[in-house]
């Protein structure tokens, strides 16, 4: 029951924002959220540190950009649609890179967004160093009118939603559980039969297009889309902000976007110290705190649980188990 | 369909490619001994190599010592940085998955870059050719500082080739890689290694950021864009291939200068692609054993 006050809560005050705080910073932190979602679905739960995120991000803002611009399609499918070809490429570079492990995993999906960066600077359709410019927000359904932000604001809102759902229900099912033993122990996943490099090409494909559906709404907001999108210095802001939330949690990607979001509007305007102060979170959060903000709070309340289970009844083996998984 | 192709772009691009290699050779070279002995992929390398242009800078504009003393004290200089990083922020979390270990070095690229862009801006600084001039060979013009680029890097690789393959030090260094714990047990100090292997690595980073400084321009982002560059190489030449990587640096430097030549605009991303094919071709890399796959 508190869960589903909680959500209750949670959902008045989604609604209630954009009355309250400027929507375009708004809807900036979900596009970041469902990117993060994506992104610790890979690191988090599969164990795969893509280093090349920000290519799925970007391409998708092009191709949700350039449908908007040149056809008449509706924007949910517009982003939907940067979604699909957000997936299509991680499929493509996932065949290509699901042999390799770790950390060369992370070079090589590197070079490959660096790759996908140079294409999208010489390819006559993203508008090269200026962008592509003056990209419409069809009328949602081919009906409903969304130019202006507060309306946008409640289809963005929608759309996170639905990926958050997505993502929640992908990480507790039962494939969720098999991508956890892959990031835990993957010869034993494969002795016991299942094909690990399968498994985790499915959640590298999943987390693409998600990715991609982030970017497509990033450029309906901020109805442009650059190069800025698919370049690399985005694909370590996404790892900053998951580790920063937390690796492995439901809620971390939320507070990990909205912290670094919030941190570089309010350090916009003081040039470099935006990459320096997010060197230093990393740093920070690397040596000290490794389970993130959303897990040092879980550790933080299961300390408290267990020393009020010392000090009230004696042991309680309950909460030796409750320890296990951090 | 190549006859507006004259001998002077061909080996003009030849050479620039071949420079562009050496840098390549010697930046993949650090990584990858970096890479082998201690699983750490270095991201602060491309930061390193700008450090080492900068401190040359900084030496030739505050204490006006050339270019000459900069080519061995800015290394050292850097060197000493990277094995306090090492002593201090790697090793710490070299227990842990690497990934962290990786993400640390991200992190100090960042803070790095950022500090040097704050206080110089981002718009690149000069510095003077130690070696003005040329010679005429007929078919086209050759710089004298060029020449001695590719000299010295060649020199570099095969001096450091022949330390790892051919020394006790690299000996020991190798067998470090292999099984730590028994390296350990003869007595020698694996982490005191570890930490001088690093200050190698980055030390050779900043000596191709000095060789740079006169050629590119210096200024706080050349490094971070070449580092990618020399990760595609590095993953091509077989991860901790110290050899494959030197080979595979020159090789991809002439690559590209050629593609200038023909096709200009997959000039940049042809690394790239040779990259997709020979992970697919070859997945172990093309100079690598087969158990590093």
């Amino acid at each position: 029951m508190p869960r589903l006050l909680l959500l209750a809560i949670i959902a008045a005050a989604a609604l209630a924002a954009p009355f309250y705080f400027y929507s375009v910073t708004l809807m900036t932190i979900m596009c970041f959220v469902v990117f993060a979602c994506s992104f610790n679905l890979l690191l988090g739960y599969t164990g795969l540190l893509c280093f090349g995120h920000a290519m799925f991000f970007g391409g998708a803002a092009y191709v949700t950009g350039y449908l908007l611009k040149t056809t008449s399609l509706s924007t949910e499918l517009a982003v939907l649609a940067g979604g699909a070809a957000a997936g299509v490429l991680g499929a493509l570079i996932g065949f290509l890179t699901m042999k390799r492990q770790g950390i060369q995993f992370a070079m090589i999906t590197l070079a490959f967004s660096q790759f996908i960066y140079f294409v999208f600077l010489q390819a006559p359709f993203t508008g090269g160093e200026d962008g592509m410019q003056a990209i419409p927000r069809n009328a949602l359904f081919g009906v409903v009118d969304i130019t202006s932000n507060l309306t946008f604001y409640y289809v963005v809102l929608a759309i996170t939603a639905l990926c958050v759902f997505v993502y929640y229900r992908v990480v507790h099912s039962p494939y969720g559980e098999v991508l956890k033993a892959v990031r835990d122990n993957q010869p034993r996943v494969e002795s016991l039969g299942l094909d690990p490099e399968k498994i985790k090409l499915v959640a590298f494909i999943i987390s693409a297009a998600m990715a991609g559906i982030a970017g497509g709404m990033k450029a309906t907001v901020y109805q442009f889309a650059t190069l800025t999108d698919a370049s690399w210095p985005i694909s370590g802001e996404v790892i900053l902000m998951t580790l920063l939330g937390g690796l492995g949690t439901l809620t971390g990607p939320v507070f990990g976007a909205a912290i670094i979001i919030l941190l570089n509007d309010y350090l916009a305007g003081f040039g470099e110290w935006a990459l320096v102060s997010q060197g230093v979170i990393f740093l920070v959060v690397i040596v000290f705190f490794r389970r993130g903000f959303v897990g040092e709070l879980a550790a933080f309340k299961r300390y408290l649980a267990r020393r009020s289970a010392r000090h009230g009844t004696a042991a309680a083996p309950g909460a030796k188990t409750a320890e296990a998984r951090g | 369909m190549f006859e507006g192709i004259t001998s002077q772009l061909l080996f003009g691009q030849v050479l620039l490619g071949l420079i562009n290699g050496s840098f390549y050779a010697m930046l993949s070279m650090g990584l990858a001994i970096i890479f082998g002995l201690m699983n750490v992929v270095n991201f602060t390398h491309g930061a390193q190599y700008m450090l080492g242009a900068f401190v040359a800078w900084l030496l030739l504009n505050f204490l006006g010592l050339g270019y000459w003393p900069s080519l061995v004290i800015a290394p050292l200089v850097v060197a000493v940085f990277g094995m306090v990083m090492e002593r201090f922020l790697l090793r710490p979390l070299q227990n842990l998955d690497h990934l962290y270990g990786l993400l640390a070095t991200y992190a100090v690229a960042l803070i790095v870059e950022g500090l040097v862009r704050y206080q110089y801006g981002s718009t690149g600084l000069p510095y003077d050719n130690p070696i003005p001039g040329g010679i005429n060979l007929g078919f086209m013009f050759l710089p004298y500082y060029r020449l001695w680029v590719v000299v010295f890097s060649i020199v570099t690789c095969v001096a450091t080739w022949m330390l790892i393959e051919h020394t006790k030090l690299g000996a020991y260094l190798r067998a470090a890689n292999e099984k730590p714990q028994i390296v350990e047990a003869f007595g020698i100090n694996v982490p005191k290694m570890m930490t001088l292997t690093y200050g190698f690595g980055v030390g050779l980073a900043a000596l191709s950021g000095v060789l740079a400084a006169p050629i590119y321009q210096v200024s706080p982002s050349m490094g971070s864009s070449l580092m990618i560059v020399v990760f595609a190489v590095v993953v091509i030449g077989g991860m901790g291939s110290i050899v494959g990587a030197a080979v595979t640096g020159y090789m991809l430097g002439v690559v590209e200068g050629l593609t200038k030549v023909f096709y200009p605009e997959a000039a940049s991303v042809v690394i790239f692609l040779f990259m997709i094919v020979s992970l697919y071709l070859r997945p172990a890399g093309l100079f690598a054993s087969k158990e590093s796959v």
